[in-house]
């Protein structure tokens, strides 16, 4: 073997005693968990019942939340990695994090007061903005808190949780509505209960950890300043290229389910619940896929995810429809994500230098995120121009040339991921 | 603090914030049955089995009992006593025939839907609709009718603006979405997948019909074949048409901001002579305008301060006075004349 497997080397060999404590997942990692979950509740109860709110309440026509999402969507990527870069900066990941968590708390409070669809899409943008912050940070502290081969089994952990939390905020939404149909304000204040708790518990029970003077102290070297320069690894720059290759062939789920739609293979009214469907299979493969990349290697994980996700788009332009080819996707979509969303988290960890894990998995977020905002863009170009079905036969066709690609990029990681 | 101390802090905290949350919840739960259970703030009866008479259906947005139920209003007065029937509609359209309406079937998972009703409140018909209702018509025969709903999913699912309008006969036939129809705008057919269609009304020869068409963010008032299956463009800007019961003018709400944020005002085509002219409207009127009769408008105004509320007012087309209050807590009109 040619590259150490990791620099935190010690931590690779186990004594007996703590080999046991390793099949946990660390505590702080399932309240981090937790207070995602809290602020997922919150955050996707309010974002179900907007088009609702405006549509019903204040009675307004839906105007195209698209051009808003695109602004947060790039104003999103520099937040991000100015919570990775504050984070590894000032060695407070809690805070950091904690700070992201409490503008979005704070956009809740707001959200009672605010009338007017402008004031509206300003909280949404604001609580987003909180949401850009916290996401590196965070991950940065499920890395610090776990143990380096069970990484993608904690960022599954934490994914399952998150993603509950997305799944439970809409129905909680709409069980509030139910009882109470005018009950907007109701879902509001709910969403601010939650987001506060979130908050509460992260600032109350997360241990702060400070990666960088940690490792100075363990090693006695001194505390190496944070330098942008230090991301410039090369596995960490393959990891990089590669997830942006990917997510430039990965167009939004929307895309997906409008061209299903199309296709009339379900009724028109389940259109509204297949992100729920989605949803619910990301929570359940999350920790599955999560140990498997622990066990398999994270990068062959990474790259099966991308498998599923061709294979949702090779079943969207099949000629045939029905329920069975919605729910497949659903479920295909679903495993894609579990398979890519921590496992990248994770990977990103494993190939940031120590103390700078919060800025290395923002930049490979940020470059994901910025693939898959010019992915979408490009591919409702596409749509427009030669159909939604030939057009995502073009994007599978080149995913499918572009994973054996990934394939041969991440080679080198291979190795050392499954070792590690 | 010790770890033991912080953990006592954060399970008070979370217990009497969510503790909070659902005591308001209950609160607002009673105090919305508590509304429900009261008299309507507006003269209400009970609707008769089947409504006779030129009457106004809309739905009903007064506080109380009868909130979001189809109801109507003598044509002869309609400041008077309101008929309260029993179906609940978010978008009502009636003639002397049938009633179309559009649903928000709201439950752990919601749905939508649209409902064709006879004249004694019978199902006939149902459709279920991808997104929030929008806009319905009937034709003035009862024979065509035509609804719009929005592609929505849950929001973070939402790709944008998105409808789907749908024209159907009320004895069956479905002439399918609009979608599906050769559009010409400018005499050159166009394919643009960001094709649009909304907000149709009928014309009385159960052929010709008008809509909006939109497509790279512009909108289009578009006339519509139904037997050819095409759309041809009539004039641009202009939204949710609704053609005057002579069959000589269309009015519309035509966006006016130059902003990003849209302003519509109301304006009327005169079909002859292609002579547009826009009301005297302050305010962004986002509805479906009705004609009331040939020479005043319908259209309804939400109330700022009291979401779910609102008004139909009304306006002469002539452009010679402003719009006033036509029927309070009320909304979705449609001129039944029997």
């Amino acid at each position: 073997m040619y590259i150490s497997l990791n620099e935190r080397g010690d931590a690779e060999q186990p004594s007996e005693a703590t080999a046991q404590v390793k099949r946990r997942v660390s505590s702080v990692v399932i309240t981090l968990g937790i207070v995602s979950m809290l602020t997922d509740v919150s955050s996707e109860s309010v974002a179900a019942i907007l088009p609702l709110y405006i549509t019903s309440a204040m009675g307004l026509s839906t105007i195209a939340y698209g051009f808003i999402d695109g602004l947060y969507q790039g104003v999103s990527a520099v937040v991000r990695i100015g919570g990775g870069w504050a984070s590894d900066r000032a060695d407070q990941p809690k805070w950091i994090a904690f700070f992201g968590y409490g503008i979005s708390a704070l956009a809740k409070v707001w959200l009672l007061f605010a009338g007017g669809f402008a004031m509206i899409i300003a909280v949404v943008t604001v609580d987003r903005l909180g949401k850009g912050v916290r996401t590196a940070p965070r991950d940065a502290l499920i890395t610090a808190s776990s143990d380096p081969s069970n990484l993608g089994r904690s960022f599954g952990v934490h994914r399952m949780l998150d993603t509950i939390g997305a799944a439970v905020g809409p129905l909680l939404a709409f069980v509030i509505l139910y009882f109470i149909p005018t009950g907007y304000t109701t879902v509001f204040v709910v969403s601010l209960a939650f987001a506060i708790v979130g908050v509460i518990l992260l600032g109350l029970l997360v241990p702060n950890r400070r990666p960088r003077s940690e490792r100075a102290a363990a090693s006695s070297e001194p505390r190496r300043p944070f330098r942008w320069r230090n991301l410039n690894d090369p596995r960490l720059r393959r990891l990089m290229l590669a997830a942006g290759v990917l997510g430039l062939l990965t167009v939004g789920d929307g895309f997906i389910y409008l061209v299903l739609q199309a296709r009339g293979s379900f009724a028109a009214q389940w259109f509204p619940l297949l992100y729920v469907g989605t949803n619910v299979a990301f929570f359940v493969f999350a920790v599955p896929l999560g140990r498997l990349a622990d066990r398999f290697g994270r990068v062959r994980i990474f790259v099966i995810g991308h498998g599923a996700l061709l294979s949702a788009y090779a079943l969207t332009a099949l000629p045939v429809g029905g329920a069975t080819i919605t729910i497949l996707c659903m479920v295909l979509l679903g495993f894609f994500y579990a398979a890519t969303d921590g496992v990248l988290a994770a990977l990103a960890a494993q190939f940031s230098p120590p103390g700078n894990t919060a800025s290395g998995i923002a930049a490979t977020q940020t470059v994901v995120a910025v693939a898959r905002l010019i992915a979408s863009t490009g591919f409702g170009v596409l749509w427009f121009a030669i159909g939604r079905v030939d057009a995502m036969l073009i994007v599978a066709a080149v995913l499918a040339l572009a994973i054996p690609a990934v394939v041969v990029i991440l080679r080198p990681l291979l190795t050392v991921a499954k070792t590690a | 603090m010790t770890s033991r101390l912080r953990l006592v802090i954060a399970a008070v905290l979370t217990i009497v914030l969510l503790g909070g949350a659902t005591v308001y919840g209950i609160i607002a739960f009673s105090g919305y049955q508590a509304r429900l259970d009261a008299p309507s703030q507006v003269d209400t009866t009970t609707a008769p089995a089947v409504d006779t008479g030129s009457r106004i259906v809309f739905r009903n947005t007064a506080t109380g009992a009868g909130y979001g139920l189809e109801s109507s209003v003598p044509l002869s007065d309609p400041k008077g006593t309101r008929a309260i029937g029993t179906v609940a509609c978010d978008r009502i359209y009636s003639t002397a025939k049938y009633s179309m309406c559009l649903r928000i079937d709201r439950g752990v998972l919601t749905t939508f839907s649209a409902t064709l009703y006879d004249a004694k409140w019978q199902a006939k018909k149902a459709w279920a609709l991808p997104g929030i209702p929008s806009r319905t018509r009937i034709s003035a025969d009862s024979k065509l009718v035509a609804f719009t709903s929005f592609v929505t999913g849950e929001s973070y699912g939402t790709v944008g603006f998105a409808t789907a309008t749908q024209i159907s006969s009320t004895d069956g036939t479905d002439y399918g979405n609009l979608e599906a129809f050769a559009l010409m705008i400018d005499g050159q057919r166009n394919t643009a997948a960001d094709r649009n269609f909304w907000g149709v009304t009928f014309s009385t020869d159960d052929n010709v019909f008008y809509a909006t068409a939109s497509t790279g963010g512009r909108t289009w008032l578009v006339k519509g074949d139904l037997a050819a299956r095409t759309l041809t463009t009539v004039t641009q800007t202009a939204e949710c048409p609704s053609l005057s019961p002579d069959g000589t003018r269309v009015a519309y709400k035509k966006n006016v901001s130059t902003s990003t944020t849209a302003y519509w005002s109301i304006a009327v085509l005169d079909l002859a002579t292609g002579v547009e002219k826009l009301l005297p409207e302050k305010r962004s009127v986002d509805d479906q305008v009705d004609w009331l009769d040939d020479s005043t408008l319908l259209y309804g105004m939400p109330r700022i301060d009291s979401p779910g509320d609102s008004d139909i007012w009304s306006i002469p087309f002539a452009g010679t006075a402003a719009g006033s209050r036509f029927i309070q807590h009320a909304w979705s009109p449609s001129v039944v004349r029997e």
